[in-house]
């Protein structure tokens, strides 16, 4: 669905984004994370034929970037990173009119669709420029979708949305992938990402690495079991330290923390030993670390 | 077709909820309108006073044109044409506020980005609001002629007024004045595409207009001494003019420059 090799954009002598190279299927749910400045919209801006690479290619629903522009723009859908309403308008003439270029067979159809969707319905005479945030959040998000894009870019779609709201277009965008839609989301969230997407990419300048978020913890930390214990958890390292199937034994406090790949198969022998050596187990759970210490590891390296 | 129309109501709901903008629409027409009616009944009772202390250079002058007319409804004669002249040139200055706001005001309202992610082609988008820019100027402009005409012919006698009301004029307002319409609103749309600030597009379009009306009031000045011919060649020349800026302004326009520029 997307495609990009050494994808590249240079303001003048401005690297924004080098030679990135991704791939991403039908119907994926994919994240974008990086820190501000990291090229994240430069990046969409691109996808979506707003402005041209510098090098390298890019295909976005089997269109060329650069040379399909016209059919790129026609396919996809891209809540900008400021919604850019008219204000002056009506909520619902301001879908009026972008269904119209985007060339909607039945616009009042798809209009009133999406303004119900999104619980926009009861305000569409309303002028976008007296909507709260959240609610411009979301008529632009309809805007997006109004010609039913089979891909879909979101620059920070939560972004300072109160949790209700967030929660709300969260939903949404599950509604949405639930329809098999391919979606594109920048974002700072990373708990959001971790919840919505399929895959992510860390993303500063360069590509720094891609994978699932389940994929990014074991490649990063391996996998990880605690014990908690009922006293102090020292003791209880030599006993287990010289199992071949172990990675790493930390002690803390009265936690045994074990690093090992196939927690599944081993986690019986280990209790095993460790009760056979007098320890009292009163928890074993899998460590969890929190893509937020993944993704801070990957942007503060060089 | 269905893009461009969708662009030109678009621009108008906007500009026509801005009771100030609406209102610098109907300023000077009205004002104009009212001017020559104003200044006719005026003069009508000064008639005798204004024709005496014309000089003998003056009647030279106005020699040409007032074949067979007395000296005051000469007068008349020249007064009506002047108006009118006004009339030609009147909505090159009512849409440039309009114009110049088109591109860089979406730009700084951040809607330009949406709007150029839809698959609108820079001509369609540009057409669209030049026409958009256009319209309600010449249309304003012509209602305000037709009831300066129309009341006018209530205050001359026929000979001014058929006189006044020369084929030749018609052809001024109704075929060269939309022209050079155009011609300062695609300048103004151009400047609005290369500058920052609507400001800045403001101000900078009525820079580079008024020497243009400025140059065809000059000429036209002469005009009222003259004939259709120079008329209809004003009329060839703006209209290739326009060609080539509507032109102009849809090659020049860039996408990317416009919508990442910043200084
Ligand atoms: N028009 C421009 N001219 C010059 N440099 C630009 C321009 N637009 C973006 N950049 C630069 O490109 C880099 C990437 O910017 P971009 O807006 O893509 O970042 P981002 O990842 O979207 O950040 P944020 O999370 O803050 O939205 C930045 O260093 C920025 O300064
Ligand atoms: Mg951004």
């Amino acid at each position: 669905m997307i495609k990009t090799e050494n994808l590249t954009k240079k303001f003048g002598d401005n690297l924004a984004v080098d030679r990135l190279t991704l791939e991403i299927g039908e119907g994926e749910v994919f994240g974008f994370l990086g820190p501000n400045g990291a090229g994240k919209t430069t990046t969409v801006r691109m996808l979506t034929s707003l402005i041209a690479p510098t090098g390298g290619t890019a295909v976005v629903n089997g269109y060329q970037v650069g040379r399909d522009d016209y059919d790129i723009r026609r396919t996809v859908g891209i809540l900008t990173e400021t919604p850019g309403l008219y204000d002056r308008l009506s909520a619902w003439r301001n879908l009026t009119i972008f269904a119209t270029l985007y060339e909607v067979a039945d616009v009042p159809g798809q209009v009133e669709k999406y303004l119900r969707m999104l619980g926009l319905w009861e305000r569409r005479n309303d002028e976008a420029g007296t909507f709260s945030k959240g609610m411009r959040q979301k008529l632009a998000i309809a805007r997006a979708l109004l010609h039913e894009p089979r891909i879909l870019f979101l620059d920070e779609p939560t972004s300072g949305l109160d949790p209700e709201a967030a929660k709300l277009v969260r939903d949404f965008i599950e509604e949405l992938k639930s329809e098999g839609r391919t979606i594109f989301i920048c974002t700072h969230n990373l708990d959001e990402a971790d919840r919505l997407c399929d895959r992510v990419a860390v993303f500063k300048t360069r590509l720094r690495v891609v994978d699932t978020t389940k994929g990014l913890r074991q490649q990063m930390y391996g996998r990880q079991v605690v014990f908690h214990l009922a006293e102090t958890a020292v003791p209880f390292v030599t006993a287990v330290q010289d199992q071949p199937y172990l990675r790493r034994v930390e002690a803390v406090d009265n936690k045994l923390v074990i690093a090992l790949d196939d927690p599944e198969t081993y986690n019986p022998y280990l209790i095993r030993q460790l009760v056979e050596a007098g320890a009292n187990i009163q928890f074993v759970g899998e460590l969890r670390h929190s893509l937020e210490d993944i993704y801070l590891q990957l942007v503060n390296q060089a | 077709m269905k893009k461009i129309q969708t662009i030109i109501r678009k621009e108008w709901a906007e500009v026509f909820k801005n009771r100030l903008v609406l209102f610098t629409v109907a300023f000077l027409p009205l004002i104009l309108t009212a001017l020559p009616l104003i200044t006719l009944a005026l003069t009508k009772s000064y008639a005798g006073d204004l024709s005496s202390s014309m000089n003998t250079g003056s009647t030279e002058f106005f020699g040409d044109m007032c074949n067979g007319l007395s000296e005051a409804d000469c007068t008349a004669v020249y007064m009506l044409n002047l108006y009118t002249l006004m009339f030609m040139i009147l909505p090159v200055a009512i849409p440039v506020t309009i114009a110049a706001y088109s591109i860089v005001g979406e730009k700084t309202a951040r809607s330009l980005e949406p709007l150029l992610a839809t698959p609108i082609s820079t001509g369609e988008l540009l057409v669209g609001k030049m026409i958009a820019a256009c319209v309600p100027a010449v249309a304003v402009t012509w209602l305000a002629f037709l009831i300066y005409a129309i009341s006018a012919r209530f205050m001359v006698n026929a000979a001014v007024f058929a006189e006044a009301m020369k084929p030749m004029w018609w052809l001024a307002i109704f075929v060269v004045s939309p022209l050079l319409t155009l011609l300062a609103v695609s300048v103004a749309v151009m400047v609005s595409s290369r500058v920052t600030d609507p400001r800045v597009a403001e101000q900078l379009s009525a820079l580079v207009i008024l020497p243009l009306i400025l140059l065809v009031v000059g000429q036209s000045v002469g005009l009222i001494l003259i004939n259709e011919q120079i008329i209809l060649l004003i009329g060839v020349l703006v209209a290739i003019a326009d060609a080539v800026l509507v032109y102009l302004s849809v090659k020049l326009f860039q996408r990317e420059a416009i919508l990442t520029r910043w200084k």
